[in-house]
This record gives C-alpha cells, sequence and structure tokens, in this order.
C-alpha cells in the first residue's frame, strides 16, 4: 500500500484511521455503501440531464448573460447546499457509515495562485465543451457519444497536472 | 405525471434537488461532493507511472467517487431511454438563439448541437475536435490545478463561503467569457 502524497490534495485526503473505522463501526457495509453513492449519481445524472445543466445551448445562454436558468440552478442549489452545510455543522450527525465527516476547507495557497489560474484554464474548457465534468458522464450514457473523447482528453489534462505538478505554482 | 418527469425541469426544482446531493453524501459517508476527483482516481487506477500525484491507493480513497461517477452514466442513459423529452427543441432565450445562429449552429433540437458534437460534424472540420479535444483537456488540467470543478467550487465552495472557491468561480467565468466572446467567433 503506497502512502498518501506527502502535500495534502484537498477533495481527495481521506485519513487512514477512517477506513478502519468504517468497518469496525456497525452500519452500512462497504457494498451498500458504494450502491448507495451509485443511487445518488444516478439520480444527480437524471436531475442533470432533465434541467437541461447538461447542454451546451444553456451553457452559452449562461456565459452570454441572455438567459437565468443557469444561474437559478446553480444559486438554488448553492443556497440549499449553504443551509444543509451550516445545520450539518451545528448538529454534528455521524455518517452512516461511520466514517467521519469531511468538512475540511479548501486549503487557501498564499496567492490563491491554484485558484484563479487553475479556474481561468477550467472556464475555457468549460465553455468550449459546453460541460463540465458531471455533464460528460451525463451526455455519454444520454447518447451523445461524442463525448467519449471529451473523457479521454479531460484525463489527458488530469494526467498532465499531475505530471507537471511540481513545477506549477500553487 | 410522465410529461412533468421527462421534462425539460424548472431551474426552481432541479437546483434544490442537486443542493441536496451535498448534505446526502455528508451524511451517508461524510463525503464532501465533488466529481473531478474520479478524473484523478481513473488516473491513478490505469496509468499512475511513476508521479506521487497518481501513486495512492485509489479503490479506498476514489472507489465512492467513481460509483457517483457511474450513477451519472446512468442517469443519463435513463433520461433518455425511460423518459424522453417529448419536444426535443430547447427553449432558449432569442438572443442566445439569434447569436448562435449568427455563428452558424442554427439546430437548437437535442441536448448538444449536432452541428459541432457529432461523429457526423467531426468528419465535416476541425471546429468540433477542438472543442472535445482541447475543451477536455483544459477541464481536466484545470478542474485539478485549481482543486476543484462546478461541483466542488461553485456548488460546495461557495456554499461553504470558502474564498478560494469563489476565486476559482471566477477564474470559471473569466475563461468561459473569453471563449465565448473571443475564440468561439474566430473558431465556428
Amino acid at each position: 500500500m503506497t502512502p498518501p502524497p506527502a502535500i495534502p490534495i484537498p477533495g481527495a485526503a481521506v485519513s487512514p484511521s477512517a477506513a478502519g473505522r468504517a468497518t469496525a463501526v456497525p452500519g452500512l457495509s462497504a457494498l451498500n455503501a458504494l450502491a448507495a453513492y451509485l443511487a445518488l449519481g444516478v439520480g444527480f445524472g437524471f436531475v442533470l440531464a432533465k434541467s437541461e445543466a447538461v447542454s451546451w445551448f444553456r451553457i452559452q445562454e449562461m456565459f452570454r448573460f441572455q438567459g437565468f436558468h443557469m444561474y437559478g440552478l446553480l444559486g438554488s442549489a448553492v443556497l440549499v447546499a449553504m443551509v444543509s452545510l451550516a445545520l450539518i455543522r451545528r448538529l454534528g450527525p455521524r455518517p452512516l457509515t461511520g466514517e467521519p465527516l469531511d468538512l475540511a476547507p479548501k486549503e487557501p495557497t498564499p496567492r490563491l495562485t491554484r485558484y484563479w489560474a487553475g479556474g481561468t484554464i477550467f472556464g475555457l474548457g468549460w465553455a468550449l465543451l459546453g460541460a463540465c465534468p458531471g455533464p460528460i458522464y451525463v451526455l455519454i450514457g444520454h447518447g451523445e457519444t461524442v463525448y467519449l473523447l471529451a473523457l479521454l482528453a479531460a484525463l489527458a489534462g488530469t494526467w498532465t497536472y499531475g505530471w507537471l505538478r511540481p513545477r506549477l505554482p500553487h | 405525471m410522465r410529461d412533468l418527469l421527462a421534462g425539460p425541469w424548472p431551474w426552481y426544482v432541479a437546483g434544490p434537488l442537486i443542493g441536496l446531493i451535498v448534505p446526502a453524501l455528508l451524511l451517508l459517508g461524510g463525503k464532501k461532493f465533488g466529481v473531478s476527483s474520479s478524473l484523478r482516481h481513473l488516473c491513478a487506477a490505469t496509468l499512475p507511472a511513476r508521479i506521487a500525484f497518481f501513486r495512492y491507493d485509489w479503490r479506498r480513497t476514489g472507489a465512492w467517487n467513481l460509483a457517483f461517477a457511474a450513477g451519472l452514466l446512468v442517469g443519463g442513459a435513463i433520461a433518455a431511454t425511460l423518459l424522453p423529452v417529448a419536444d426535443p427543441t430547447i427553449d432558449l432565450a432569442p438572443a442566445t438563439r439569434q447569436d448562435l445562429a449568427g455563428l452558424g449552429i442554427a439546430d437548437v433540437t437535442g441536448l448538444v448541437p449536432a452541428d459541432l458534437f457529432s461523429w457526423r460534424a467531426l468528419g465535416a472540420g476541425a471546429a468540433g475536435w477542438v472543442c472535445l479535444l482541447g475543451g477536455g483537456f483544459l477541464l481536466g488540467f484545470g478542474a485539478r490545478w485549481a482543486g476543484g470543478c462546478t461541483s466542488g467550487h461553485a456548488i460546495t465552495g461557495l456554499a461553504d463561503r470558502q474564498l478560494p472557491s469563489l476565486v476559482a468561480v471566477l477564474g470559471f467565468f473569466a475563461g468561459g467569457l473569453a471563449v465565448t466572446h473571443l475564440l468561439l467567433p474566430l473558431l465556428l
């Protein structure tokens, strides 16, 4: 088993004790938990497709400031998530699997370089493709199989970042 | 009922449902909502090479995320096959419709323009290749550099009032506006 990388990566770090506790604490089994994540993904994918959030047309409408649909969608999602997070922080419920709540904030690097630089590059891709990572999966499932090429390209981009990571400012 | 489910769904129904994914994942396994990490896990699973960024136990930290991503595929398939929309024409703002027609995209049926994102279009010119391969590459590269995508920064990060996420989302828009208003007119 390879130890996790020395530099913490937000959003991908789970402490070794977390995995151990998942099996030690009686609760949802690992397989049932995976099935539940899959089910949540199905629901999310279905909503993304039915709300046209996966549509290149809607992304164009958004970046041209000509329609409210995407802003309403993102805005109401953020609002509901904000209230939910505040409640979870206050009540500190125990997750069904027994793992700890991952409420770690995004790491504020000194000049926030990775956020504005990486964010801008992401934005270029978002508008070119008319889809962000979630919608790529949804579109492929929806039958827009040409987006398999986008998935492969996104994997190549991710891999290239991993390769250049030691030389990039963060 | 069937027509209501088949959609398209208004934003005030779909948006709150998307927002509920955040507490659902936390209550289920303490997980933080984010999709683009799945791309890292896929790299770690297939081609880690000797890159430190991909040398970790992806089964332990990433299995949940990959299951979630697989669910997205299935969700899209169910939306298309079991409950297809009655009218595939997108109810786009007239101004957008006009702008896109000016760029040569007159067909606004389906989720994506067939003039650009179809196997047929790829045989007809370079624009589709640039959008799919260039866009995909920048998306994957940018998401990992920024440490998150729309779900991690624009939804979870903003909802958690994280300054880094606000900066990232401003970057998303800077890049998106540049492509929409400067690059697409040259490309299409």
